[in-house]
């Protein structure tokens, strides 16, 4: 069987002028030494792509995703390597690109297509499609530059969709237009994809390629760093993310120790020494998976005696809404502590948790309401996802179906 | 938020049976069955740094429809929104026309017969020259926003410059005929295969020129206004405005008849005379009584065929040159632009 896209040992350089020299005089000045710094856009990629298959690609932003898709499209020329493509192309890059503003819609459908390769019979008569499904049968024969900028996206994409492609490329521009037609766009890349036609996007949202592709590819700084199912490739991505942060800063690195200095307590009768995470995979990844358990385990010095304690624990999102909190307690009974060294653990059998970094507020209050003791943040963890649903929360759940004819019982 | 939920519906595992409630699809695709095992129906198209000429130019000729689309859209927005519109392209030369008669035959005293139809004659050619070369050294500049998205051989924006001046010289040329029959004029007839050969040529060379300049002035800028200096210097150096046997006396006193040859070698010069040659005509003109005044070289028709089959040769050789140069560098428009 032979792949759609053969990306063969594809490199990219790119000279970052560190001056940009274009006019005669200043080359002439500085020839031969324009400074300038290499760097690497794609190195050494390969991979196959099957005919048929939904592809992402996925890395953080300089990491050679566009300049890949750039070079599958043909825009751009690999420095070394080849890529082999099988069938039509249809690039959507930037939709709309190519408008002449001053033409009217009818003329830029033609303009566009051409621009794309289609032919001008095709184009004439798929024609009607077009229109309707841009939804500008009464503008198409105004001006470009009256038109809305959704309006030309709408035109834009419904060129390119036309086109008839075998491989479609697809670069963040489903998130364009307003709501109704985005659902228009996915539906008809659904249709594109049902057709057996292979489809490459390129996207930021982990989430929107975990829903709709068979494979992602990730990128970092230009490698390949894992062509794998969605869920395997999600977590690759987010540990290089993980790896990333915690050199830029180190301390941010799970557990963290000790009382953050943020908040002070009034009268800070209990300090809480150290904070240790444990999970299955502790050592091996920083992160756990949805459904493991995650033990949280709090020691603390009580320096002078407190008549009722209760400690309290909170879970925030990356977007600091909290999604848990409570006391170490169910009842409101309190806990004497006399001064020494004590701990506390808190123990969640199975994480429900999706993707996310979620950090831990710790708190002793005493029984008149008052902080004693606070770790702020205390710790964080991170959680990845294996499976396609996305969210904040794995909701427990069981799914029936009943098709027509027989029963039919799925679980989820 | 939506969007993924919707996203995900798009999948919703293999297992989903084709649902009957569906409407039907608006969309027209072409069936395709068992396009998984094929791939030997679909042609393969090869990125990589180096691409033959061979196949820039089977692009190119996939692209003559987008040629077409190209050269329209440059009519049509040029003179979009001008009250005269399209006549623009017709009245400025005809305005130099004007200017340069008046001057030459009134303040200077250019003895030659019809000067006017003279002038035309050379004008016509040297326009479709000078809108074609200053028109390209820009366009792929001009036209970034494409090149970086959207992939398609980028020789073709170049040409669809010299497209754009063929059609103006069209316009021009049917001024000229109108000239020739208000004033009963004829042309030298037998010669006329030979300005439709020098026009054959004069494109030719147009667009390796085009191609080239337009390449070159994305790495350097100054191209587009260097070319307009040098199309300057070009034209005098052309016999539009005076008579090639003035350059050639002047040549032939002096012993230097290689430097008329040079001169000769100058190819716009070659199509402006095969140009005067069938539409002008006048090889000798009687002024009074014996003394007659040479206008046009006195050269035999062969002469003006193989200079302008040599001329054709090379043309079709810079055109090839132009396009590798233009094909090493397109590698990095996208990044340069």
């Amino acid at each position: 069987m032979s792949s759609a896209v053969e990306i063969q040992d594809v490199s990219k350089r790119f000279h970052l002028y560190l001056e940009k020299y274009s006019s005669l005089k200043e080359r002439l000045l500085h020839l031969g030494h324009i400074p300038y710094e290499e760097f690497w856009a794609l190195r050494n990629v390969s991979a196959e792509i099957r005919p048929g298959s939904t592809v992402g690609i996925l890395g953080p932003n300089g990491s050679g995703k566009s300049t890949l898709l750039k070079c599958i499209a043909g825009i751009l020329q690999p420095t070394s390597g080849q890529v082999v493509v099988r069938g039509k192309v249809a690039a959507m890059l930037e939709l709309g690109a190519g408008f002449s503003a001053d033409l009217s819609g009818r003329d830029n459908i033609f303009l566009n297509g051409s621009l794309l390769g289609m032919s001008r019979r095709e184009i004439s008569r798929r024609f009607k499609e077009i229109v309707e499904f841009a939804e500008l049968e009464h503008f198409i024969d105004n001006q470009v530059k009256y038109y809305s900028s959704g309006m030309i996206v709408r035109l834009g994409f419904s060129i390119a969709v036309s086109m008839d492609p075998d491989v479609l490329l697809v670069d963040e521009v489903l998130s364009v237009g307003d709501e109704r037609f985005q659902q228009k766009c996915l539906e008809r890349v659904k249709l594109f994809q049902e057709d057996g036609r292979t489809i490459i996007v390129v996207s930021h949202s982990s989430d929107m390629l975990r829903a709709i592709c068979d494979e992602i590819l990730v990128f970092d700084t230009g490698r390949l760093v894992a062509f794998a199912p969605p869920g395997e490739a999600i977590r690759v991505f987010k540990e290089g993310l993980l790896a990333l942060d915690s050199a830029a800063a180190p301390d941010a690195a799970v557990p963290v120790s000790a009382a953050p200095d943020s908040a002070t307590p009034a009268r800070p009768q209990v300090e809480i020494t150290g904070v240790t995470v444990d999970h299955p995979g502790i050592g091996e990844r920083p992160y756990l998976i949805t459904g493991e358990p995650l033990t949280i385990r709090v020691d603390y010095l009580v320096t002078s005696a407190v008549d009722s304690a209760q400690f309290a624990i909170e879970v925030l999102s990356d977007r600091h809404q909290t999604l848990f909190a409570t006391k170490s307690s169910g009842a409101d009974e309190a806990m004497m502590l006399a001064p020494g060294a004590g701990s506390v653990t808190f123990c969640f059998d199975s994480l429900p948790l999706l993707d996310g970094r979620f950090t831990v507020n710790l708190g002793v209050r005493d029984a008149g309401g008052v902080v004693i003791g606070l770790a702020e943040p205390a710790c964080e963890f991170e959680v990845m996802n294996p499976t396609r649903a996305t969210g904040v929360v794995s909701l427990p759940m069981r799914v029936e179906v009943v098709v027509p004819g027989a029963p039919r019982h799925a679980n989820l | 938020m939506r969007e993924v939920w919707v996203a995900m519906g798009t999948v919703s595992e293999a297992d989903v049976p084709a649902v009957a409630g569906r409407p039907s699809r608006q969309w027209s695709f072409v069936p395709r069955g068992g396009r998984s095992d094929g791939g030997g129906e679909l042609t393969a198209r090869i990125v990589s740094s180096r691409v033959s000429l061979r196949n820039r130019l089977r692009e190119l000729w996939h692209a003559r429809e987008l040629f077409v689309f190209l050269v329209r859209k440059d009519l049509k927005v040029k003179y979009k929104n001008s009250f005269l519109g399209f006549l623009w392209s017709m009245l400025n030369p005809a305005f130099v026309l004007l200017v340069y008669y008046v001057v030459f035959k009134y303040f200077l005293k250019n003895p030659t017969p019809s000067f006017a139809l003279y002038l035309f004659a050379g004008l016509v050619v040297w326009n479709l020259f000078q809108t074609a070369t200053t028109g390209s050294a820009s366009v792929i500049v001009a036209n970034a926003g494409i090149v970086k998205k959207v992939a398609f051989p980028r020789e073709i924006l170049a040409l669809s410059q010299v497209g754009t001046a063929s059609v103006f010289f069209f316009f021009q040329a049917l001024v000229l005929i109108l000239f020739l029959v208000g004033f009963q004029y004829s042309p030298a007839w037998g010669y006329l295969p030979i300005a439709l050969f020098s026009l054959v040529d004069l494109i030719v060379f147009s667009a390796a020129l085009a191609i080239f300049l337009s390449a070159v002035n994305v790495y350097f800028r100054d191209v587009e206004h260097l070319i307009l200096v040098l199309l300057n210097a070009w034209f005098w150096g052309v016999p539009i405005i005076y008579s090639y046997n003035l350059v050639y006396g002047l040549f032939a006193r002096h012993h230097l008849v290689w430097l008329a040859r040079l001169y000769l070698a100058n190819p716009v010069t070659t199509f402006v005379l095969a140009f005067q040659r069938a539409i002008y005509g006048k090889v000798f003109v009687h002024i009074t009584g014996n003394s007659h005044y040479p206008v046009l070289a006195n050269y035999p028709y062969h002469f003006y065929v193989e200079l302008l089959a040599g001329q054709l040769g090379a043309a079709i050789l810079l055109l090839f040159g132009a396009m590798l140069v233009f094909g090493r560098i397109s590698g990095n428009f996208a990044e340069e632009l």
